[in-house]
């Protein structure tokens, strides 16, 4: 950050400049530092996730595959080899 | 394990009554006690209560002054453990799972004796199995028949796999080696005859697993050491060092150019090990007791264990900790053996109590109890596609559940 101290003047127009420059400044930090994170994780895959993550990436997975779960879902008893089949009726 | 044979029966007072009775080694609250059978049937009606209250269908202020606190045991004392963890907490949003109804759909009898592993075929149809008396089964779960039968020369085989391909099962146990068998329906060849001698190690064999091709088995034995060795030439591949004492159980990752697995200890460590370079990546030391199984989520970030101290626990590779603990007061027998389901959200552990707890891996909660075994439920799988799963016990038995 510019080294610039608080005017002393009373011009409100400087002071005004002077912290529309502070904003600009300090919004570029925060963009650089996530950038910065960002390729970290990329690069270092094994880097450690908060638990809320970990834990929504978890939830995430069981309900992408839930739907191909035979014992979560129960599947229809012709299609379960070891559910027993009914016996035929002779006519 | 090997000396649990004979069940010694302790004649003493109890911990909680203080009557003299025989007693049993309970876990409550990760310290082992021992009580008699009267204590024991009291500390597992008393947990219903902590389960209403946690679930809000009784207020928490109400009950106390209807129910008089059972001599040495206060309600308020077993709130403790119910904490909320991150994956909960995280999946309070997500619906709870409905009514199962899972039944014994197949019973494979045969074995002799205590039946102490298994291990499904890729075809999703045939089992392998391991016992006390030397005898590794083939059997065809779909119709109940044995298809290969071979007897080693050792007692107590407490490991047993089914190669990839189908071809082939690997087995070992006291005799400090893991042999494998190439499967052949020719009537005419001894399948003893062709077997081959893969890992030699210092003590029991206890757990062994092919990797994604026949041509390697990954082995976990009680000289503390787990080791990658190549099938046709029985060389050492890498061994894998850092557990205190022995290794109990171990468990590959799920995916196709996965390099990494996890093994558990009587240490009460999980290790998770890189197979190329034999280091360990990381390690989890949260359990009470020897860890007795490991196996890890269908996504491969995450594995579940089970111990001797009664709890099943979740720990999470990425987040690098435990997030979640599946216990009960009423439960205080140790878990044996665990399995996911297809899509990681139930987990089953069969525990020495002779029951199979089915349990909601997001929720924490208990779905299921399944009853049948006589004895305790030494060995878990849930079949490769997911439609059954597969228990064997110490009662001779194994069962087909769907």
């Amino acid at each position: 950050m510019s080294g610039k101290t608080a005017s002393t003047t009373n011009n409100i127009a400087q002071a005004r400049r002077t912290v529309q420059q502070l904003r600009i400044e300090a919004s570029i930090e925060r963009i650089k530092r996530n950038t910065i994170l960002r390729l970290f994780v990329c690069f270092f895959p094994r880097c450690f996730l908060p638990v809320s993550k970990a834990s929504a990436d978890l939830m995430l997975y069981c309900e992408e595959h839930a739907k191909k779960d035979p014992l979560l879902m129960g599947i229809p008893a012709s299609e379960n080899p070891f559910k027993d089949k009914k016996t035929c009726i002779l006519l | 394990m090997c000396d649990q044979t004979f069940l010694a029966v302790v004649f003493g007072p109890c911990d909680k009554c203080s009557n003299e009775k025989p007693l049993r080694a309970v876990y409550i609250k990760s310290e082992q006690l021992s009580y008699c059978s009267l204590c024991v049937e009291m500390v597992q009606f008393v947990d219903l209560h902590h389960r209403l209250k946690l679930h809000g269908l009784i207020p928490l202020g109400d009950i106390t002054h209807k129910h008089r606190d059972l001599p040495g045991q206060s309600f308020e004392a077993g709130l403790s453990n119910h904490q909320l963890f991150a994956v909960h907490q995280v999946a309070e949003r997500v619906e709870a799972l409905g009514q199962f109804v899972m039944k014994t759909r197949r019973t494979l009898k045969g074995h002799g004796n205590k039946v102490l592993c298994m291990d499904w075929c890729k075809d999703k149809r045939r089992i392998v199995s391991s016992s006390q008396d030397g005898k590794v089964i083939v059997w065809d779960s779909f119709t109940t028949n044995k298809e290969h039968a071979v007897t080693m020369p050792c007692t107590w085989v407490m490991a047993c796999a089914y190669a990839p391909s189908g071809c082939a099962i690997a087995c070992g146990g006291l005799d400090n080696k893991c042999s494998v068998y190439p499967l052949t329906f020719d009537k005419n060849e001894n399948m003893a005859a062709k077997k081959k001698s893969v890992a030699m190690h210092t003590n029991y064999l206890s757990a062994c697993s092919f990797t994604n091709s026949d041509m390697q088995i990954l082995t976990a034995s009680g000289d503390g050491t787990c080791a990658l060795w190549d099938v046709e030439s029985g060389q050492l591949l890498q061994s894998f060092h850092g557990h205190g004492a022995d290794v109990l159980c171990l468990d590959l990752a799920p995916s196709e150019t996965g390099n990494t697995f996890v093994s558990g200890g009587c240490d009460k460590k999980a290790m998770v090990w890189d197979m190329r370079s034999g280091q360990c990546i990381q390690s989890f030391e949260t359990h009470d007791s020897d860890i007795n199984s490991v196996r890890y989520y269908p996504s491969g970030d995450a594995f579940a264990s089970g111990s001797d101290d009664a709890t099943c626990r979740l720990y999470d590779l990425r987040a690098d900790r435990e997030v979640a603990i599946y216990s009960k007061e009423s439960i205080i027998f140790g878990a044996s053996s665990v399995d996911f389901s297809l899509s990681g959200r139930l987990l089953f552990a069969g525990y020495n109590d002779y029951t199979i707890n089915v349990w909601d891996v997001l929720k924490g909660s208990r779905v299921s109890i399944l009853f049948g075994h006589e004895n305790r439920v030494s060995t878990l799988r849930v079949s490769p596609d997911g439609t059954a799963f597969c228990s064997g016990s110490w009662d001779h038995t194994l069962r087909v559940s769907a």
